[in-house]
Order: C-alpha cells, then structure tokens, then sequence
C-alpha cells in the first residue's frame, strides 16, 4: 500500500478515536468544563499535560531546527523542558491550593484589583491567539502533504475535530483526548528513531545510538563523523555551534520562564484533586515530555549525516526518488552554480526567499541535469542546495528507507501534536472570555447554565478566528511565537511568583510591573523583528540579546518595577495576606 | 497546630527550593552552557561532556530534581500535619 492509503488509514482512525472521547466526555457544568471538575489523576493529568504542551513546533521542526543549529538548538532542548522544575517547585503546588480556575483568577483574586485581572486576561488572550494560530497552520501543512488536500480543506477538517471535542467537551473532552493525542505522537516520533538508531549506530535506542560508532565498520564515533563532515563543508562544528554564549543564556532563560507562564500549561494543574497530584503531575509531564525531548537531538544527528551523506557532492543524477519528490513540493532544491552537475552543499543560503518552480503547461520546465529551474535570484554563496527544515522530520522515514506506513504514522503524529495543543489554547482563550470577562466583570449573577453556554460560544468564535488564522497566516505568525514566550515571561510569571513568595507585594507594583515588563518586550521585538529588520543582527542588540531572548530581560525589569514602586503603595488588606498564607499549605 | 509549625514548614520549603533549584542552575545553565566549552575537552563514550550536557544529561537531571522535591515534600507534609491525607 502507498504512503497516502496508509495515512488516510491510520488518520482516519485517529479521528475516530478523538470522536468518540469527545462524545463520551460531554461536560454539563462550568467546573467540568473548565477543569474537568478537579478530578484528573495525576498520571492522566502528565500525559494530557505533556501532548498539550508538544506542539505541531515539537513534533515537526524542532528536530529539524535543531539539525540545523547543533548545539545551538540546546536553547530549545533546555529551554522549552527546564520551565517544568519551575512549574513544580515554584507554581502548581501552590496554585492548586488557591483552586480558582484559570491564570487572570489568581492575578485577579491576590492583586485584589480588576485591572490586574484584566491585564493578565489580555496578556492570556494574546499569547493563546498567537500560539494556536502556528497550530491550525500544522494541521493544514500536514494534510496538504499526504493527502494532497488543499490546506484551506485541511484547516477546516481540523477545526471541525477540535471543534467537536473542545466545544463538547471543555477540559473533559480534552483532557481525554490529549491522553490518546500523546500516545499516538509519542509511538509516532520513537518508531522512525528507532529504525534510524539501528541501521546507523546498531543501537535501538536513539539516546544512546547518537553517541555510539557507526556501523560502517570505521569505528568512528557519529557525532565526530558528523563534526568532520561539518568542518570539511566549512561549517561551524556541529557540536559547537555559532551563538553567543550570553544569547543561548537569555534565550534558555526566556524559554524557561516562558514555559512555567504559559496560561494553558498552568491551567492543567487546576484539574487534579490535591496540592500532592499537582506536585508528582508535573513530574510525570516532564518524563513524558523528556522522552520526546532527548529523541530529537539523536534524529537531528541522524538525519543531518544522512543529509550529507546522501546528497553532499553526489551528483544530481543519482539522487534517490525522496530527493524528487521533496523538490516538487518547493521544500528542497539545488541549482547547479558551478556547472558540474554535483550537488555542493555548503554554508550560506543557495538562493534569496523560498524556491519558486517554473511550470510550463503544467509541467516542471527543468535545467541541464534534469533539475527543476527557479526563478529565484542566486545567493552570493557557494552553497547550491536548498533545504527548509520541516522536511527534516516529515522526509525522515524515506531518507531512511523506512516502510510506508512509518511515514504515514509521522503524518498522523504532527495532526495529534497539532490538535492536542490548540484544544488547550482554545479553552484558555474560552474560559479568558466566559469566566474571566463575563462572570468576574460583567455580569457577576450570571448563572452557571449561561455561563457555560458562553464558554461554548467564546470556544466556537475561537476556533472560527484561529482557522481564519490558520488558513491566511499573518507574515508575522514565525516572529510572534517570540512574542508568546517573551510575553509570557514579562508578565505572568514574576507577577505570579511575588504574589505567592511575597506577601507584602501589592496591587500597585504588580500592575506597574506587569505593564513596564510587558511594553519593553514588546517594544524591543517589535523594533527588531517588525519595524526594522534589516537591524535585527548582533552588532544592534542591547548587551548581545536576541529578540528571542529579551523576555528574560523583560522579565528583571518587570521584578525591579514591582519591588520598586510596592514600596510607595501600602501593604495589601489583611484578608489578602491571610489567602496567600494559606495557599503555602496543603491543608 | 501552632503559628511556629507552620514557619517551621515554610523555611523548611524555601531550604528545600534553594539547594534545588541551584542543582538545577548548575547543571543547566553551568555545565550546558557557561562550563560547556571547557567540559567539551571530556569525552564520554561517542559524546562530549558539555554537549551532553545541553542536549541530554540537563534533560534527565530535571525530572530527578522534579522527583526529589515531589518525595521530600510529601514527607514534610506528614511531619508538620499539613498533608492531605490525615485531614
């Protein structure tokens, strides 16, 4: 069977799974729909956590990333796992005390102040928008490439699943699904690893296989093999890498800190019993997490050498029939500067922007070795191979040789990966909306049945305006994801860790400190990465800081305005300092 | 139970946060990224130590870290009262 049968199989199964979850889940009243009513067991509150948190972003790129930038990627492998000893030692325990439902709440309730509440809901609003945005877009990526869909078609076939279980079925209907979403990603990303750790190292275990020797008889170790071939091409070496020390620092930090503020990770502690499950929860997420996270620098290693070696001055004529496919698609391209019919690969891009295929009654008009010709400018490199780095996830189990149900799995694994996480952001947004907006500022005797029916609307609208997003995505939707992070890292999180570690901080520093560490990411990624691009390099950044990594810059200015301007302000009222006393015991 | 247990519980907590959260400094941010040029000259197996570090050993180190705090406090809980269990 092809590749196409196969994923409309195992696809088509999937679906089915989520449906009847969501069927099975349906909630009846706010408290189920906004946390499943408390009472998630931990170990099905780490799995639920670990798929709403891998994104279409884990799944499909990052292990391209990371193949990509070597050590660098580290700021992703730390950065995006490291948040989680914060959420535990830091956050949950003491949030699941406080036992409100959503982030805006506990900023609300411990600031005693509804512009505190309604800057963290604006703050909630934002980063979710952005972040399901880039998932609605996964979805109808992955759909256009194995089914040949349209992406407009495959946008709306995902919004029509998560529409189904989210509006259905709040945090129940999600929670359940994530579970079944996690082990379909999960078997989805090992399977390819294992087969590629085998044929190239002869370990079945990838973690250990990248740093094993290869099996070509050299007794050489992969990642010097790797590193050789890196330094022969006049690339950096792969285990050294190009950033500044003080940018992998920042960027990890923001990440970090990014990570244990998002509002739709946070909410998953509000969803079992005790301050004790939401503690082992989190380390059950993380294992979770981990394993998909020390996965992906392996297949970074291994498809960057098999990259290599298959293509690296190979000449065009013997390239394997992936090599083929992946060109029509417009991901993968050579042109032949040299004239030598050899594919050199090398630092540097090959050509400006993304290839653009010249078509002639439908065909690939093609060049002297047979190569379909771009009408691209050429880059002033010595690099004639263009390769985005989404392929190297999706294009893994062919480069290798795998069977074509592999590939398939790795289709239906990015659509789990994607849909488990914009559920989540669509309930955050929802609950922003119905709770955080309606109940808490408008109408505050609403009834818990019109409450819920809102929620259900705010649900819909959001998922309508998210594929809206998804099928017509802002130029900008690459650069907001710093925004998310940073954004995150500004302003829940130091507002968040003050008001359970400090009890005197009050309503007037936390606001001034929200906003002050909110408007300087803001304005500085907005600077480099929208108004001024052509900046955007390291000789115009403060103190050698990357847009991606300000967040943690933002995140001290918001610390030191709070502490600064708490000191003009008297104290919060007693009954505010007796709440946060007692959310720093179980009971 | 007695205003001085409970201050008791929470310098206890707050002990507990620093020394884990300088391990998790440490092995992070020191040997992944400040130490790893220097751990780099180290090599265990096919890896170099720094690397491994980063990309791997940082990884594994947190869900320890995670699993320590998560026994540890368990057990202060019971030894102050304050666990949901005997509520």
């Amino acid at each position: 069977m092809d590749v196409q049968v196969w994923t409309y199989i195992l696809v088509g199964i999937t679906f089915a799974i989520y449906i009847g979850i969501a069927i099975w889940s349906k909630a009846g009243t706010t408290s189920e729909f906004y946390v499943a009513e408390g009472a998630v067991k931990p170990l099905t509150n780490g799995m639920a956590t670990a798929a709403d948190w891998m994104s279409a972003a884990s799944f499909l790129s990052m292990a391209g990333l990371i193949s990509f930038m070597g050590y660098d990627g580290t700021v992703y492998l730390m950065g995006w796992t490291g948040g989680y000893v914060l959420l535990a030692l830091l956050l949950a325990p003491y949030l699941r005390k406080f036992g409100k439902f959503t982030v805006p709440d506990f900023i609300g309730d411990r600031y005693y102040s509804q512009i505190a509440r309604t800057v963290a809901v604006v703050c909630a609003l934002i980063v979710s928008f952005t972040y399901v945005a880039g998932q609605m877009r996964g979805v109808g990526l992955v759909f256009s490439k194995f089914l040949e869909v349209d992406i407009f078609w495959g946008v709306i076939i995902g919004m029509a699943i998560v529409f189904f279980y989210a509006v259905l079925g709040g945090m129940k209907g999600i929670t359940y699904t994530q579970v079944a979403q996690y082990c379909v990603l999960i078997f989805a990303f090992m399977v390819p690893a294992f087969f590629i750790s085998m044929q190239l190292t002869g370990s079945p275990i990838p973690q250990i296989g990248f740093g094993s020797q290869l099996t070509d008889g050299s007794g050489m170790y992969l990642l010097d093999k790797l590193d050789q071939l890196h330094t022969e091409l006049g690339f950096a070496e792969y285990t050294s890498g190009t950033k500044s020390m003080q940018d992998v620092f920042f960027i990890t930090v923001a990440l970090m800190v990014g990570t244990a503020g998002l509002p739709h990770v946070i909410v998953r502690f509000f969803t079992v019993p005790k301050v004790k499950d939401a503690r082992i929860s989190v380390g059950y997420a993380l294992i979770f997490i981990a394993i998909l996270y020390t996965t992906a620098p392996a297949i970074a290693v291994f498809s960057r050498t098999n990259l290599i070696d298959t293509v690296s001055e190979q000449p065009y004529s013997e390239m394997p029939e992936w090599f083929h496919t992946w060109e029509e698609t417009g991901l993968l391209a050579w042109v032949d500067k040299n004239d030598d019919g050899l594919i050199n690969y090398r630092p540097g891009a090959a050509i400006e922007g993304a290839p653009d295929l010249v078509r002639e009654n439908g065909e690939l008009v093609r060049g002297n070795s047979g190569e379909p010709t771009l009408t691209n400018k050429l880059a002033n490199s010595q690099n004639e191979l263009y390769v985005d780095r989404d392929i190297m996830v999706l294009a893994n189990p062919e480069i290798a040789g795998l069977p074509n149900w592999v590939a398939a799995l790795v289709a239906a694994g990015g659509l789990a990966a994607a849909l488990s996480t914009a559920a989540g952001l669509l309930l955050v947004i929802s609950t922003a909306v119905s709770h955080d907006l309606i109940k808490k500022q408008i109408n505050p005797d609403i009834s818990d049945k019109a409450e819920l029916r809102y929620a259900r609307i705010a649900a819909a609208v959001a998922v309508v305006v998210a594929g809206y997003f998804g099928i017509n995505p802002p130029g900008f939707v690459a650069q907001v994801v710093a925004i998310a992070f940073g954004l995150a890292a500004a302003s829940f999180f130091p507002a968040i860790i003050l008001g359970i570690f400090y009890k005197k901080m009050n309503r007037e520093g936390a606001v001034a400190g929200m906003v002050a560490g909110l408007l300087f990411t803001l304005a500085y990624i907005i600077y480099f990465k929208i108004m001024f691009p052509e900046m955007n390099s390291l000789e115009n950044w403060w103190f050698g800081i990357s847009p991606e990594g300000i967040g943690t810059f933002g995140m001290l200015v918001n610390l030191f305005v709070s502490l600064a301007i708490a000191r003009f302000y008297p104290d919060p009222p007693e009954e505010v300092q007796e709440m946060v006393e007692s959310i720093r015991y179980p009971r | 139970m007695s205003e001085r247990d409970l201050k008791g519980y929470w310098r206890k907590n707050l002990r507990y946060l620093s020394i884990l959260l300088t391990i998790w400094f440490t092995v992070s941010y020191g040997f992944g990224i400040l130490l790893a040029p220097t751990l780099n000259e180290i090599k265990v197996g096919g890896f170099k130590l720094g690397f491994w570090f980063a990309q791997q050993g940082s990884i594994y180190v947190f869900v320890i870290i995670i699993f320590v705090y998560v026994y540890l406090m368990n057990k202060l809980d019971r030894e102050f009262g304050v666990s949901e269990e005997d509520a």
